[in-house]
């Protein structure tokens, strides 16, 4: 191996050539999961260029791009190679990826443990990865100009060939590989025009299909281990309860059985294969002590969140000067309380985490979403430095927030430790419906005004519910004061677009005890659904058209506007529907993506809602895969019309009532509507495309519901009782 | 001991035979194709075919696939060449993955007993499959597609 020992800590990229002459290019992708950019949690300082993403050229002009970015669906592993191939000038069918950690040449102790998932991967490596791709052409392009002897400026590249026109020479980038090695990287290598993409914004095939349609890609479930053992915890039911006596007599018995191992909340059962843990857990007696709120049940938390919304005062997180005046002076006022449930994410696959610890190190497998705080808290668990931690990203079966958590991690690596073996815990169904961080329930009171032509005056939104960086806050050192705000509370209600006159947005923060997590577009989904249903109910006070009414309080803001007009004129809105249909909008920014959605629905005699089609228009600013974008804008609204139908997690006796798909139900093929995706041509910064299809689908479709009935629905799920016919 | 045939290969497993044909299948035959979403014939992930029928290998004991042949999403081709493998390369059909060994298996059984099934046929047949991801009007889509190709071979 003939590596390029001079390295230059300022550059930002580095080439080096490895064994079987395969050219691999080194450079540092910035990564910050959710949490962390939410916490302003800096990267930790490296002495040296430490490359955490590569670009590999093999001799025969394959590339792979290796990246620890977490694939769960939305297509990263597809979307980086996409830009990597743009610059470097290479067919994209000779582009795969590789999930880090790769060959062990070029392996580095921090690799897999800094780069991290969420919705903003394409935003955060797309320039840095044109730039580091760009550089890397340059250098092929300079090994030949130099072995032809002709100024680099007079060669082309297309399709990883190398092209000098005047002397028809032309060299594979597969053979210019080892004099490229010799060369210092540019420090400001040329990007390519935009006008000139071949790749970026053209729809392409997901690199990793193949492997999911034959059984071979691998999830965290599938990880084996050599000696592994397989394990199943019985949790304490009870929010924020613990073991009490535990009789494991008869667990011990089971055939398979190696350990059982008492966890502050749960009784892990070790065995040498699933059904055997899972026989022993069943086979286990516990008495758990019930927790700090044995009487905690939903009822409860819909009373105190009343209470809140008209008796306390709260913060302020938005406000103009003079709301008083404006609700004194209304010629009309609305008022309504709308009421958004406490939902599980309920990936497909159950939470599932492989750990070895060892005396001085661990190894671990999962599908996670924040590898740095993975090695972090494996670290803190197994009690070795984080950076003995080697973190191994598997495929996600769906992540919708609820992989950032570390309780599955801590699982794992717990039971690895107790055991001295590696350990697979694989969640049940149960132990997700049960054990799950829930997207926080919210009540929100809401009064807007109008004066005597219909124009509005003012709008006054209070949000009461958990905070989530209460609960996620001491994990990084910090923790809510009660007068600071939590902006994933009631992010999309503070940045509500319209115009309405005076506006205030209050938030009272109410600490019930159930553990709240980022959900699929967090605050959004729920706070699309109150503001974007009582917009609607201003329209209809002041005897506007829904549409109009947005467009016209929506000057300043021609995102909004231009995805709603998309929408509108793709659905055909104003065009008469057959009898008993309606038609409902809805627009709303997340993540910097603005996306407004057309639904058409109808109610049977019985109350049931049947979404026949789902108009979808989206900018999200520049867009590096139209078909993932699509994929990704159905996927996120199928996830929010599930919850605006169905979801709903309950409580009583401090234990939540739901276990299975039986009692949290899924939309299913036969309630699927038709769905189109029509996104908006931008040059505009990148938005993310992993969670804003998610809200604006439930206002659609209750403001759909409205126009096919006249009826209101304020509280999700939807149903039916409150639709039938009498 | 239990003698068991999966994708034509003969097995020995220790596992009682009560044991769930899923977790034999994961953990004794060391198939991981075949996948748990829920154990209790909610969701569909863990389907497999016995003798040519989908079942829901969460909820089927071992006992019940002894002298039968089970065929897992690995083989049904070797080379993910089945009609409708290549169907759903072509429509892009997977998010997360992780329910399409399910939804696969399932269609399969679907083209063989309809070779042009409609709309209403495909809610019928896949309505048992869960997607998390949503991703079931290109599951519609990829089965047309493979219906027009000829279908199950
Ligand atoms: S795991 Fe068998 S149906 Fe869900
Ligand atoms: S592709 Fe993720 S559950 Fe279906």
């Amino acid at each position: 191996m003939t590596a390029k020992t001079e390295l230059d800590r300022r550059s930002f990229l580095k080439a080096t050539l490895v064994a079987g002459g395969s050219l691999v290019f080194g450079l540092h992708l910035p990564s910050k999961s959710r949490a962390e950019e939410r916490f302003g949690i800096a990267e930790p300082a490296v002495a040296a260029f430490q490359p955490n993403a590569f670009i590999k050229i093999a001799p025969d002009g394959k590339v792979t791009v290796t990246v620890g970015q977490s694939e769960m669906g939305q297509g990263v592993l597809t979307s980086l190679p996409m830009i990597v191939a743009e610059d470097l000038d290479v067919d994209f069918a000779n582009v795969m990826y590789e999930q880090a950690p790769a060959d062990k040449a070029f392996a580095n102790p921090m690799m897999g443990t800094m780069v991290t998932g969420g919705s903003s991967s394409v935003k955060m490596f797309f320039a840095p990865l044109r730039k580091a791709s760009a550089a890397a052409r340059e250098m092929l392009v300079a090994a030949a100009a130099q072995q032809w002897g002709v100024p680099a400026e007079s060669c082309r590249v297309a399709k990883g060939e190398v092209f000098h026109p005047t002397s028809r020479r032309a060299a594979k980038y597969g053979t210019l590989l080892d004099a490229a090695s010799k060369l210092t990287p540019p420090a400001e290598p040329k990007l390519k025009d935009a006008k000139d993409f071949k790749i970026i914004g053209k729809p392409m095939k997901r690199l990793d299909t193949p492997a999911k349609v034959n059984g071979t890609g691998i999830f965290a479930i599938d990880v084996k281990v050599p000696g592994m053992l397989t394990a199943s915890i019985l949790r304490c039911p009870y929010m924020g309860g613990k073991v009490g006596r535990v009789d494991e007599a008869e667990a011990k018995a089971v055939k398979g059985v190696r350990a059982v191992v008492t966890l502050g909340d749960g009784v892990g059962i070790v065995a040498d294969n699933y059904w055997s843990a899972k026989k022993g857990r069943d086979a286990l007696t516990v008495e758990w002590d019930k927790g700090p709120n044995p009487n905690l049940s939903s009822d409860g938390i819909y009373k105190m969140f009343a209470d809140g919304a008209n008796n306390d005062k709260g913060l302020v997180a938005k406000k103009t000067d003079d709301l008083a005046g404006a609700k004194s002076k209304a010629a009309k006022t609305v008022e309504a309380v709308y009421w958004s449930p406490f939902l599980a994410h309920a990936t497909m696959e159950p939470m599932t985490f492989v750990a070895d610890v060892r005396k001085d190190s661990a190894e671990v497998w999962g599908g996670v979403q924040a590898q740095m705080m993975v090695a972090q808290v494996v670290g803190k668990t197994a009690g070795v430095p984080a950076d003995k931690v080697k973190v191994n990203t598997t495929l996600l079966g769906g992540g919708f927030g609820r992989r950032f958590e570390m309780d599955y991690v801590i699982d794992g690596t717990l039971l690895s430790k107790a055991v001295g073996k590696p350990v697979k815990v694989i969640w049940t169904r149960e132990d997700d419906m049960q054990g799950d961080q829930y997207r926080p329930a919210t009540y929100n009171k809401m009064s807007a005004g109008l004066d005597a032509s219909g124009n509005p005056v003012f709008w006054h939104h209070r949000v009461v519910n958990d905070a989530i960086m209460a609960r996620l806050g001491p994990g990084f050192g910090f923790e809510l004061k009660p007068d600071q705000l939590d902006d994933s509370a009631f992010e999309g209600a503070h940045n509500l677009p319209y115009d309405l006159g005076q506006m205030q947005i209050d938030w009272v923060r109410k600490d019930t005890g159930v553990p709240v997590g980022f959900w699929r577009s967090v605050g959004s989904s729920h706070t699309a659904f109150s503001t974007e249903c009582f917009v609607d109910e201003l329209a209809h006070a002041a005897g506007k058209d829904p549409l109009a009414f947005r467009l016209a309080t929506l000057a300043k803001h021609p995102r909004h506007a231009g995805a709603l007009k998309l929408a509108a004129e793709k659905a055909g809105w104003g065009k008469p529907l057959p009898k008993g249909m309606g038609r409902g909008i809805a627009v709303h920014e997340s993540f910097g993506s603005y996306v407004a959605q057309v639904a058409e629905v109808s109610v049977d005699n019985d109350g049931h809602v049947r979404v026949h089609r789902v108009v979808i228009a989206c900018d999200c600013g520049q867009v590096v895969n139209p078909d993932t974008v699509a994929a990704q804008m159905e996927g996120g609204m199928v996830y929010g019309l599930t919850a605006a139908l169905y979801g709903e997690i309950t409580l009583k006796d401090n234990r939540v009532e739901q276990r299975n798909f039986y009692d949290y139900k899924m939309l299913r093929m036969n309630e699927m509507p038709k769905c189109e995706v029509h996104i908006v041509p931008s040059n505009e910064k990148h938005g993310g495309v992993g969670e804003p299809g998610t809200p604006p689908i439930a206002p659609a479709v209750v403001n759909a519901i409205f126009a096919a009935t006249g009826k209101r629905i304020r509280s999700l799920p939807i149903r039916p009782e409150e639709l039938k016919q009498a | 001991m239990t003698r068991l045939s999966v994708n034509r290969k003969a097995y020995e497993v220790e596992a009682d035979p009560n044991t769930p044909l899923l977790w034999v299948i994961r953990d004794d035959c060391g198939l991981t194709g075949t996948k748990f979403g829920c154990g209790v014939a909610q969701c569909g992930s863990c389907t497999v075919h016995l003798d040519g029928e989908a079942r829901r290998s969460c909820v089927t004991p071992l006992k019940a696939a002894v002298g039968k042949e089970v065929t897992t999403i690995e083989g049904l081709s070797p080379d993910s060449t089945h009609a409708l493998q290549k169907a759903w390369i072509e429509v892009d059909v997977p998010q997360c993955g992780y329910c399409q060994s399910g939804q696969i298996m399932s269609a399969v059984i679907l083209l063989k007993e309809n070779k042009k099934p409609t709309d209403a046929d495909i809610d019928a047949a896949m309505s048992g499959i869960v997607c998390r991801c949503g991703t079931y009007n290109r599951i519609r889509d990829a089965i047309k597609k493979a219906a027009m190709n000829g279908g199950a071979k």
